[in-house]
């Protein structure tokens, strides 16, 4: 087996991007050049430099964290990465990951571009069916798409270089350290010069055959990696263009959309009215299938009336007796006992309630699918298709080779579409209807049966004397998260084979994304979960906005008790390593500026997916602000609350790759800690949330984001691994916690549920869960603006 | 089947339909123009913004039966040939400040920003600003509302005054 802890100092002499991994690549036999690559030997990466100070008990995340394990799950069968180089002198590659927004095929066209010496607008990059071969490689998640994709995508990109300059140098008799490459054109110092395209089926390999590595380009030429790159897909996406899978035009695919239950995991015990409803305008189908009744229309308005008109009789699901205040009940006795404190020392504890959050991206669950007797193809944004398409052969009972399962661009997804429930909802209407289906989920369907991150309670416990803390405990409780998608596998495989103990799914993701930040003697963090069978998933993070939150929100309250300013403890108490962050933001931020009473500054640190970051934030509470209005207001609740002014974000990244985009997850990251701090969650009622549009689930809206948010980054001097680490997921845990610290300063009272409203007296009457959509208005042309 | 017909990006367009089929449906699942997106059906996210008679309305909301046969309905995809160029001003600004993530709600925001400009300008010598922007509903999921308000702030610098068509 390989280790970790082979090398005690970090390979600092390692040319880029290889000495600790051996690539092979293959020229593919094919009409143009077609290269791949694949990985193979062993994997030795160094420890991290020793924490200087008082040191905690080390977390298993210091060491080896939630990107490594990824990624080296997917290192033994990251084959068959291509690249392929046609005639118009355009590089292709079929990306196994998918977009929903993050922008990794952005990031992966960059790496191409890069090596290839093209410009990046020649560089294609679309979405790779399911391919069950690709085992782990086909998975979106975690952050580490780019951590885990771009060194055999960098390999394959350069030995086509490398096969275009050998070809260009038969040609014309001239040796190939002659020639140089820019902007897709090799030019020999005589003059002559040739296209990419010109060269693409002459250096087209006859029959498949495997190649070494050629050198890589060195760091210090890039012209493309770590500059400002626009999206590549930014001009579809700003005409209308982009074709999201509600978007398809497949033949004879109607709309569809399904009546589901007033509870979730509720079962049908009758349809009382089908065939009236089947006689309704523009209905062609109505039918039962495993999430409910799916009815098939001529538009999805129609669909929205038959919905409606279905009358349904439901059997209970197995959470039909619980609601927000049973479920915290369950949490909080299943919270593992804290040890007795050590004598003589003070102690605080606290509980911190987090309650669900939905994932609801803004495209909700669209998938088409058109089943025939003997094959099925399905389109869909899965960010785990290989599972989604075995899943499906098996549900319609077919071959898993008579599935074809289209990976589409999502709409966002923020763990959703790590599920393939509206693929499967599609799969089995159309199996039933005998015809093509475009399905829709309605957003009250994402909000109350889609997924959502779970209600969670940390109880945190310091214990100090004098100005010593003596230990720090935290001890989380969860209702259990979802990794039935298959990521669970590939984590808990990856930790047996790193000999990290028998851990379950979740532990094993606790452990590895919850590291020791400050020195504070006895650290323990332990996952408890309890097994309520809610849809959950990972929400833009999985444990860590919550953990880190209480952990801040403890550490100001270690800073008060010893009288300091929270800054100044969290520099004399915090590891070394994140100084830089914290100075840096409190130099950018004004920390301790002169601010009116009700408005305040907090600040927060996590490290997380290769890199450090700091947040420092502004917020205020004064009621002046906190009950303002958004004009017109809207018919439904809205809430407007304590409002973030101000945003300072620093990072000292592992090695960004793609400095633009990383910006925009980081804002977005930010406004997502805002929205779990501040707004963002789901009531739960008798089984299921009350929440069913955006005016009742309250992510941030530009009423409450910030006008200022800067986002800075100090230069690249975590790089030990020399590779980019991820960014989708970075900003969420220490926005939420400088937003609750920054709370908790300017009201004077510490916050210990999130998001902090969610207890006030509910904003909105919540939609009836019979029928289980509400009909679309009628009013729009009275409020055109 | 009852016949309805409207001005659709500049073409005169007629379907069958019943008449409280919403908009959005029309154009998406009839019409098949999908630019517009569905993201809520109930006027709340906006993203199947779009413009009639040169004013922003969530088309979710509008049976088509609403319409006249004048009414000018313009869509993401006719936004452009409104200032007679390839790509309108806003999106230009859009482009320019990398705003679109995961690109859904976007066609939506671009249409809001236009009238939302053109709104603030009724005010004397005014232009949008903050306060304003304050009150735009959109939702954006990704949370892209920072590059938002830059964009709609170039954009409306240079979106020509007096360019939008009267009610």
């Amino acid at each position: 087996m390989t280790s970790h802890r082979a090398s005690p100092e970090p390979d600092n002499s390692a040319p880029e991007g290889t000495g600790r991994r051996q690539f092979l690549g293959y020229l593919l036999a094919a009409p143009t050049l077609v290269v791949a690559t694949r990985l193979i030997g062993d994997v030795v990466d160094p420890p991290k430099a020793a924490a200087a100070g008082l040191p905690p008990t080390p977390a298993l995340a210091d060491v080896y964290d939630l990107s490594d394990a990824l990624t080296d799950a997917t290192r033994p069968t990251a084959n068959l990465i291509t690249v392929e180089v046609r005639e118009d002198g355009t590089i292709h590659h079929a990306s196994p990951v998918s977009e929903n927004g993050q922008g990794i095929t952005t990031a992966l066209a960059m790496v191409i571009a890069e090596e290839m010496s093209v410009p990046l607008q020649r560089v294609k990059v679309t979405l790779a069916d399911a391919r069950p071969e690709l085992l782990f490689n086909q998975l979106t998640g975690g952050s580490n798409n780019l951590h885990a994709k771009s060194e055999p995508l960098r390999i394959a990109a350069a030995i086509a270089r490398e096969q275009m300059m050998t070809t260009a140098a038969k040609q014309w008799g001239v040796s190939r350290n002659d020639l140089t490459v820019r902007d897709g054109v090799i030019r020999h110092p005589d003059g002559r010069s040739a296209d990419y395209g010109s060269l693409a089926t002459a250096a087209a390999a006859l029959t498949t055959t495997a190649v070494a590595t050629p050198p890589l380009k060195p760091r210090s030429e890039y012209t493309i990696i770590g500059t400002k790159q626009d999206r590549i897909d930014a001009l579809e996406m700003v005409t209308g263009r982009k074709t999201y899978a509600g978007d398809l035009k497949i033949p004879g695919a109607l709309p569809t959309m399904v009546h589901r239950g007033p509870d979730i995991g509720a079962t049908i015990k009758s349809v009382e009215n089908r065939d009236e409803v089947a006689m309704m305008p523009g209905v062609t189908d109505v039918g039962v299938i495993t999430n409910g009744v799916a009815v098939r229309a001529q538009t999805f308005g129609q669909c929205i009336d038959a919905v409606r008109a279905l009358k349904v009789k439901w059997h209970p699901g197995p959470l039909a007796n619980e609601s927000d205040d049973t479920v915290l009940k369950k949490l909080k006795d299943a919270t593992i006992p804290m040890p007795p404190a050590p004598p003589g020392a003070k102690v605080l504890e606290f509980d911190f309630v987090n309650y669900f959050n939905s994932n609801t991206p803004l495209e909700t669950g669209f998938a088409v699918a058109d089943v025939r007797s003997d094959s099925a193809e399905i389109w869909y944004a899965s960010k785990i298709p290989i599972i989604a398409l075995q899943e499906i052969a098996q549900r319609l009972g077919l071959p898993q080779n008579a599935v074809t399962f289209h990976v589409v661009p999502g709409g966002g997804s923020f763990g959703r579409r790590l599920f393939h429930d509206p693929a499967m909802d599609a799969a089995e209407a159309s199996q039933l209807f005998g015809k093509p289906v475009r399905l829709m989920w309605h957003r009250s369907d994402d909000f109350r049966h889609g997924r959502a991150h779970p209600m969670a309670v940390s109880r945190v416990r310091a214990t100090y004397l004098g100005d010593q803390v003596l230990s720090y405990m935290q001890h989380h409780t969860s209702v259990k998260t979802d990794f039935g998608h298959g990521l669970g596998e590939i984590i808990t495989g990856t930790l047996s084979k790193q000999e990290l103990g028998n851990l379950s799914v979740a532990e094993g993701i606790y452990q590895l994304t919850t590291k020791t930040f400050y020195n504070f003697g006895l650290t323990e963090s332990l996952l408890n979960e309890i097994p309520l069978p809610f849809w959950t998933s990972s929400m833009r993070n999985v444990y860590s906005p919550n953990v880190r939150c209480a952990q801040e929100l403890m550490v100001d309250q270690l800073a008060n008790a010893m009288g300091k300013d929270p800054l100044e403890f969290r520099l004399a108490y915090g590891k070394s390593e994140y100084h830089p962050v914290l100075r840096k933001a409190a130099e950018l931020g004004e920390w301790g500026r002169k601010l009116p009473d009700g408005v305040a500054q907090g600040i927060a640190i996590a490290d997380e997916y290769k890199h450090r970051i700091c947040t420092l934030v502004e917020i205020d509470c004064r009621p002046e602000t906190v009950n303002r209005e958004v004009t017109p207001a809207p018919e439904e609740g809205y809430v407007t609350g304590p409002r973030v002014t101000k945003v300072t974000v620093v990072v000292e990244p592992a090695h960004v790759y793609d400095p633009n985009g990383f910006e925009a997850q980081l804002q977005g990251g930010t406004n997502d800690g805002i929205a779990i701090a501040l707004t963002f969650s789901n009531h739960i009622k008798d089984g299921l949330p009350l929440e069913g549009s955006w005016d009742q689930g309250y992510y941030t809206r530009q009423w409450n984001t910030p006008r200022e948010m800067t986002i800075h980054f100090l230069p690249n001097t975590y790089d030990e691994r020399r590779t980019p680490g991820g960014a989708g997921e970075l900003a969420v845990a220490p926005a939420m916690a400088a937003v609750a610290c920054a709370y908790a300063h300017a009201t004077g009272t510490m916050p210990t549920e999130f998001p902090i409203n969610h207890n006030n007296e509910l904003p909105f009457h919540p939609f009836p869960t019979q029928p289980p959509m509400p009909q679309s208005h009628t009013d729009g042309l009275d409020h055109a603006y | 089947m009852p016949e309805y017909s409207f001005k659709l990006n500049g073409e005169q367009v007629t379907v069958n339909v019943p008449g409280n089929v919403r908009l959005l449906w029309v154009l998406r699942d009839i019409l098949g123009v999908t630019g517009p997106k569905y993201g809520c059906g109930l006027g709340v996210c906006q993203a199947c913004t779009s413009h009639i008679n040169g004013k922003a309305v969530n088309i979710c909301s509008v049976p088509v039966e609403q319409l006249k046969p004048n009414d000018e309905v313009v869509t993401i995809e006719g936004l452009p040939a409104t200032v007679g160029k390839d790509l309108h001003p806003m999106q230009e600004a859009w482009l320019k400040h990398d705003v679109a993530q995961c690109g859904y709600c976007q066609p939506g925001q671009i249409m809001a920003a236009v009238a939302h400009v053109n709104k603030a300008r009724k005010g004397p010598g005014r232009e949008i600003d903050d306060d304003d922007m304050d009150n735009i509903r959109n939702i954006c999921r990704c949370g892209t509302y920072q590059r938002i308000r830059a964009a709609i702030k170039d954009g409306a610098e240079n979106m020509p005054r007096g360019s939008r068509p009267n009610p």
